[in-house]
């Protein structure tokens, strides 16, 4: 595929950057990567995906836009309030990028669906708020040998993982199941600064990016925390577990299951 | 007697920064290691910049060439792929 001239001007910043060029923009054209969640970090990893012209760009959602999301999910204006997320959502990304294609898919993935949903990416971005989906999304990524990145906000707090399975460590390598219910606050009840999922929805694109382009090393076998607060971020490395219920060396999971909550029912980070 | 051969051409003479070097790259990308590219540019900021970016990216530069109506012939041997 050769590029035109109008799209060497659109992403003439990327390749004239030595790690990306010529090769690592037709990468990023044939790329595929879902997002799950069209929210606090799905909103500006989104954006920056349609942006940056990857290919095919799935993003998951059930809800609609209520006026509590306005406030840090920046791909939804106010009259999009009470429209389905990833309609709203791919209306912005298509204004952005016309050549890319959105593929928007209206469901909350569950342990019935989230194989398919998942199948034919590249790379998946878990921008899901509850503990169930993101092990949902971790069990079925790494059964299905899908690389992708975790990451959760609260309050002022921010962290994300990337994993690529079989090659590092999962996130149930580092918790090995969910917290009990209520032991820690949902999104709703603890509150998020808005600019955190600029943040760490930013740098779970610039995974996607650099996952698709081969630059630069990856967040594998680290997980990567934000504290707006005291303005630091920390860098801990992570080890793959033997036992992992999931990548271990006998697994006792072997099909993904439960299911997603409704965006804000469940637990954020 | 020039001491190579030109394997392709491109003109940026059409085009401003940051697109002139652009089109070079991906001019350069299709070439195979140790061919050689004439990039025509024009005078001012392309031939300022242009031959600088190329060398960064590790190309070696073999003349420029003064075509005395405003534009420059630069001589790249393509380096690495």
């Amino acid at each position: 595929m050769a590029f035109s001239n109008e799209q060497l001007e659109r992403y003439s910043r990327h390749i004239i950057l030595k790690e990306i060029g010529v090769k690592g923009q037709k990468r990023l054209s044939e790329g595929r990567v879902l997002i799950i969640g069209a929210g606090g970090l799905g909103a500006p990893a989104a954006l920056y995906l349609a942006a940056a012209g990857i290919g095919v760009i799935g993003i998951a959602d059930a809800d609609a836009v209520d006026l509590s999301n306005l406030q840090r999910q920046v791909i939804h204006s106010t009259p999009d309030i009470g429209r389905l997320k990833v309609e709203s959502a791919r209306e912005k990304m298509e204004a952005i990028n016309p050549e890319i294609t959105v593929k928007a898919e209206p469901v909350f993935a569950d342990s019935d669906n989230i194989l398919d949903l998942i199948s034919g990416y590249d790379f998946v971005i878990d921008g899901t708020d509850s503990f169930p989906a993101k092990f949902l999304i971790n069990d079925a990524c790494v059964i299905a040998k899908k690389p992708f990145s975790h990451a959760g906000i609260i309050r002022f707090r921010g962290q994300l993982m990337t994993c690529v399975p079989q090659e590092g460590p999962c996130y149930r390598c580092v918790f090995p199941a969910p917290p009990p219910p209520d032991a820690v606050p949902t999104c709703r009840q603890a509150g998020v600064i808005g600019a955190m999922g600029g943040v760490i929805g930013s740098l779970q694109a610039m995974e996607a990016v650099k996952f698709l382009t081969g630059a630069g090393q990856l967040l594998t076998g680290s997980m990567l925390t934000y504290d707006a607060l005291s303005m630091e971020f920390r860098k801990i490395r992570i080890k793959a577990r033997d036992g992992c219920e999931v990548c271990g060396k006998n697994p006792s999971i072997t099909k993904p299951a439960g299911g997603a909550a409704p965006v804000c029912e469940g637990i954020a980070l | 007697m020039a001491d190579y051969t030109i394997d392709a051409a491109v003109d940026i003479t059409d085009v401003v920064c940051p697109v002139t070097f652009v089109k070079v790259k991906v001019a350069m990308d299709e070439l195979k290691e140790g061919e050689v590219i004439s990039v025509r540019m024009n005078d001012g900021e392309p031939v300022q910049n242009v031959p600088r970016s190329v060398k960064d990216e590790g190309h070696k530069i073999l003349k420029l060439l003064d075509n005395g109506d405003g534009t420059y012939d630069l001589i790249v041997r393509k380096q690495g792929d």
